[in-house]
């Protein structure tokens, strides 16, 4: 196995876990660490820059991270650390007018360069800021009455409450972007023909998913599409629902749709869904979210028909089916042969997926489709077939979540600002890295090398009773400053990587000894296969890198797996010679301009 | 600094049979010198111990003054201990061993505390066939003091802040072999291959077992000047051979060449392979290892693993025919017979 190249800024990269994991790239460790310390505003302005809605992703946020943490590879019952609910600490508790002090300054003098960005989304909002302190003239279409997209329409109140969406919208909005609120975009076309340098798409996948199913028709009236019902509910159009709630589907939509019935009359709502619980797209912690609201998940029920009484419909018919799996893990779902199962229902609300809908896209405006009705969009460019027009977000490969809207949304930034420079857009900037030491004495380091065994603290949450009764009151209450800190302190600081230095090494086995976690071997140099079977302790998580040293000299090699390594820097402390160091690695995605 | 060790462990580190890990025979974080051989030595301890699947409560770690002395804190921290004064180790191994038999007696001592202040101690426990494992943590200096010289340290050479050392050297294993050892081995603290199942095989064997361990200072006596430095060791070490230890449950699978291997099989069944021997060498022959170790030296190497074996071994109990049980299981009746064998006693004498 050849010698890590420790030069590539993604070999350390993909250390910090939470961060490789997050599509835009937090520095996760970094924030954590200046909560721990008190610094909000500095820890709130890390986020501001990479994910642009700290407040709403602190509530909101999928969190790709959090099965990333290392916590959660420690084995026992360890979860990993509540990086989520750490950034709204972050978000609550930050100075305000601190905060506003320290955005950057839009200039006077613009660039010439006017840019449209299509829908008012997490990711049209990122390429707004992204762009104007660059100096772009900004125009901004949605047709909804506010900026924020689904974060407004879809996720609701008790989740996000909508002074916290408005304020993070505002810091971009009130840069001098020019908004073009309830407008709906028809044209393509008539845009491009308005000369715009370039167009950003960023329209979501507004389309829920129906299901076509006997009934479907005469019960229309007490049957919904999920993402239309909850837009209704948000914009204040529907405040009720029937006693009796079907909510069909598994996913996230499906959670919001039955909690929010909850909130509006629902006494008896169910989620009814086709997978098996496991399998269910929805979060873990949504569906514990909505079963402690009283809401019980009926899985491997497939519908087959509303059922309609004088009418008006009555309930739905199911068959129970159960999950096989062939070699290859693909799953179907096989009828058990059991008797149909009747659930009685006032309203039924389907959430069973979104899809994507370009109607207003001439098919001649240059922008090309592919078989599946989808623009065809570079991965890395976020180009679509026509230079001008950028695709992002939900609009570019199907529905995500936020935080990948915002990914998107840096990248085509980026492109925008590349091309309007007259510069090659697949050539994308490198990101900023930095490696330095946390060495202060002997055996003193800058950050907190002790490593807590606290378990994971759960969030408080608002009186069950109150919550259900107003569909806007917040239901988690957040961290506060002190469960904070312990909950900061449980982050690893994967960011801080041991170095190891080759030349300096005595190979005297102090670190391989001194590790807690056996992540340590010398051994002879072979092939990556063998050479995890050969290491201190079990080395089989292949998605983990061996970090392996250039031949020292008893000819042997030194293996460090990244796997479970706690960052506590024992090894660089137990290293007479230094070889081995705690330096903290930064990476920041190059932005705009950058 | 970390006074610390987290208490996270590689969550899939393997069982012994007793069902523990090897975090289960770990001891405090050590405070020696960052790099000291010494714990490597204690690391080696808890693998052996470990794998061995011994109880904790069945061991008991003995020690003088030094350095070397002080690391039984560092491993094993749920067996017993008694760290005893600078040099007389061996007559609290003695007393403890007496009293109890069934336990075992890991020894640990330093080149200051056996060769020098300890040597009339260590020489009569060896000349006893004490039932003890006895490790030597070899620097050729007094760590604890701050490095002087000690009465291993070879001829010329020169630690840290000395001068080049005018005496010749007391070889351990040379001096045990005379003294009449029955089990001498020598290793290197930066070599666990070599080092560990030498650790088991000396735990199994029955009577003095000792083995010579090189185990840099690095803060004293680990400069290019001083031949008991990593680099100098790694340079001048040569083995008399591999040695594996099969403990007795478990079944041989590796196999040898025929000829390229001795097997021993140790009193409780456990079975030593010594493969690779070094030509000439023959580890169960008092004379020919004790030729192998004065051709070494006389060409400047250090000569490492099993260097003798006695068979045929018996310790100081078997000798002396004491009691089979340990004197704490023993009752009134049993320490007082009674007037009636008293009386037999007499009359034996008369
Ligand atoms: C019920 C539900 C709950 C969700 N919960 C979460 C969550 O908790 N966390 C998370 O990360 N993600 C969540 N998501 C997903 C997340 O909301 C989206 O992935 C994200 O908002 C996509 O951002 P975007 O910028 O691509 O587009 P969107 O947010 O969809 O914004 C697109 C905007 O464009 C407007 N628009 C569309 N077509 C036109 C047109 N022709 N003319 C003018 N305007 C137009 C739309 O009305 C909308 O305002 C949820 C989604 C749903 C449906
Ligand atoms: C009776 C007595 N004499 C002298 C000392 C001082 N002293 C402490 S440690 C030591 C030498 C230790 O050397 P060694 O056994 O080689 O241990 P190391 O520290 O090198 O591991 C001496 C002389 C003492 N503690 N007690
Ligand atoms: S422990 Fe901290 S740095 Fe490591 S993955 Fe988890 S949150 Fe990120
Ligand atoms: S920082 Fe060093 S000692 Fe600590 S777990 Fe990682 S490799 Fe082991
Ligand atoms: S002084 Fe030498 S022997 Fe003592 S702990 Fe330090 S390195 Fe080890
Ligand atoms: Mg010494």
């Amino acid at each position: 196995m050849k010698p890590t190249d420790t030069s590539n800024p993604e070999y350390f990269h993909k250390v910090v876990d939470c961060q490789y994991a997050c599509p835009a790239h937090t520095p996760v460790p970094e924030y954590i660490r200046l909560i721990a310390a008190g610094r909000y505003t500095d820890a709130y302005m890390i986020n501001w820059v990479s994910n642009v809605f700290p407040g709403v992703l602190g509530r909101t946020c999928d969190r790709p991270c959090e099965p990333a943490c290392r916590r959660g590879r420690l084995g026992g019952d360890e979860e990993p650390v509540a990086i989520c609910r750490l950034k709204r600490v972050a978000a609550d508790n930050k100075t305000g007018d601190d905060f506003r002090a320290r955005l950057p300054k839009i200039p006077k003098k613009k660039n010439g360069k006017r840019i449209a960005l299509i829908g008012a989304g997490p990711a049209s909002l990122t390429v707004a800021r992204d762009l104007m302190p660059l100096g772009y003239s900004i125009d901004i279409y949605d047709n909804q009455f506010a900026g924020g997209g689904m974060m407004r329409s879809q996720i609701p109140s008790f989740r996000l409450p909508i002074e916290v969406l408005d304020e993070e919208v505002d810091y971009i909005l009130d840069t001098g972007v020019v908004t073009h609120f309830d407008t709906e975009v028809t044209s393509l076309q008539s845009i491009l023909d308005k000369d715009y340098d370039a167009v950003f798409v960023g329209t979501g996948a507004p389309r829920g998913r129906d299901l076509n199913i006997p009934g479907r028709g005469e019960g229309a009236d007490n049957i919904h599409i999920g993402i239309e019902w909850l837009a209704s509910v948000a914009f204040e159009h529907r405040h009720q629902v029937g006693k009796r709630v079907l909510v069909l589907g598994g996913g996230n939509t499906a959670m919001d749709c039955c909690r929010t019935s909850r909130r509006l009359g629902g006494d008896e709502v169910r989620v009814v869904v086709r997978s098996p619980f496991a399998d269910m797209k929805a979060s873990p912690w949504e569906k514990e979210d909505a079963m402690h609201e009283d809401i019980p998940i009926f899985d491997n029920h497939t519908p087959k028909e509303f059922v309609i009484e004088g009418g008006k419909l009555a309930g739905m018919v199911f068959e129970k089916v159960e999950a096989e799996y062939d070699e290859n893990g693909k799953r179907s779902l096989v009828p058990t042969g059991e008797d149909p199962v009747f659930m009685p229902a006032d309203d039924v609300l389907i959430a069973i997926g979104q899809e994507n809908s370009f109607p207003w896209i001439e098919r001649d405006a240059g922008v090309e489709f592919d078989q599946w009705d989808m623009p065809v969009v570079d991965k890395d460019t976020f180009q679509s077939t026509n230079p001008k027009v950028f695709f992002g977000g939900d609009a570019a490969f199907g529905p995500e979540n936020v935080i990948t809207a915002v990914a998107h949304g840096h990248q085509a930034a980026v492109s925008i600002h590349l091309m309007c420079g007259g510069k090659d857009v697949a050539e994308r900037p490198a990101p900023f890295t930095n490696l330095m030491s946390q060495k202060m004495g002997v055996h003193e380091w800058s950050y907190d090398n002790q490593v807590e065994d606290d378990p994971r603290y759960v969030v408080p949450l608002a009186d069950k009773s109150k919550a259900l009764a107003d569909r806007k009151l917040e239901v988690e209450l957040g961290f506060d400053k002190s469960t904070g800190f312990a909950e900061a302190e449980r982050c690893l600081n994967c960011d801080v990587q041991t170095v190891f230095t080759e030349a300096r090494c005595i190979e005297c086995d102090a670190c391989v000894d001194i590790c807690p976690t056996d992540c340590i071997t010398f051994t002879a140099p072979v092939e990556e296969e063998m050479l995890r079977t050969r290491l201190s302790a079990p080395a089989g998580n292949l998605a983990q890198d061996l970090y392996v040293s250039d031949v020292l000299p008893t000819t042997r090699v030194l293996v460090k797996d990244e796997n479970v390594c706690l960052h506590c820097g024992l090894c660089a402390e137990r290293c007479p010679t230094t070889a081995w160091d705690m330096q903290k690695f930064l990476y920041n995605v190059s932005l705009a301009g950058q | 600094m970390s006074y610390q060790l987290p208490n996270f462990r590689h969550p899939e580190l393997p069982v012994n049979e007793l069902g523990y890990t090897r975090a289960d025979y770990e001891g405090s974080i050590s405070t020696l010198c960052a790099g000291c051989g010494h714990d490597s030595i204690a690391g080696a301890i808890v693998k052996a111990v470990h794998e061995l699947s011994i109880p904790p409560h069945k061991i008991a770690k003995l020690s003088g003054i030094g350095c070397s002395s002080k690391s039984p804190a560092y491993f094993l921290g749920k067996s017993h201990g008694f760290n005893s004064v600078h040099g007389r180790m061996p007559s609290v191994a003695t007393g403890a061993a007496l009293a109890n038999r069934d336990m075992i007696y890991l020894g640990v001592s330093g080149d200051g505390d056996t060769a020098s202040i300890g040597m009339g101690q260590f020489a009569h426990a060896i000349r006893r066939n004490l039932n003890m494992v006895y490790i030597v943590m070899n620097n050729g200096c007094y760590g604890l003091t701050k490095g002087q010289d000690s009465a291993t340290a070879d001829e010329g050479s020169t630690s840290k802040k000395g001068d080049p050392n005018p005496f010749d050297a007391i070889d351990l294993p040379s001096l045990a072999l005379n003294l009449g050892a029955t089990f001498i081995a020598r290793s290197f603290s930066g070599d666990k291959g070599q080092l560990v199942p030498l650790i088991k095989a000396a735990i199994t064997h029955r009577g003095f077992a000792m083995i010579d361990v090189i185990s840099p200072c690095v803060t004293f006596n680990n400069n290019p000047q001083s031949t008991k430095s990593y680099e100098f060791v790694r340079e001048h070490a040569e083995a008399t051979g591999t040695v594996d230890f099969v403990p007795m449950r478990e079944e041989i699978t590796t196999s040898y060449p025929p000829g390229s291997t001795a097997e021993v099989t140790m009193h409780d069944g456990s079975v030593l392979h010594l493969h690779k021997q070094e030509e000439g060498m023959d580890p169960f022959d008092r004379i020919s290892a004790m030729n192998a170790l004065e051709q070494h030296r006389a060409r400047g190497d250090i000569l490492t693993g099993l260097i003798y074996l006695d068979e045929d071994s018996r310790e100081l109990h078997e000798v002396l025919e004491t009691s089979q049980r340990p004197l704490n299981e023993l009752d009134a009746s049993d320490l007082c017979p009674g007037n009636r064998v008293l009386a037999n006693i007499n009359a034996s004498l008369r």
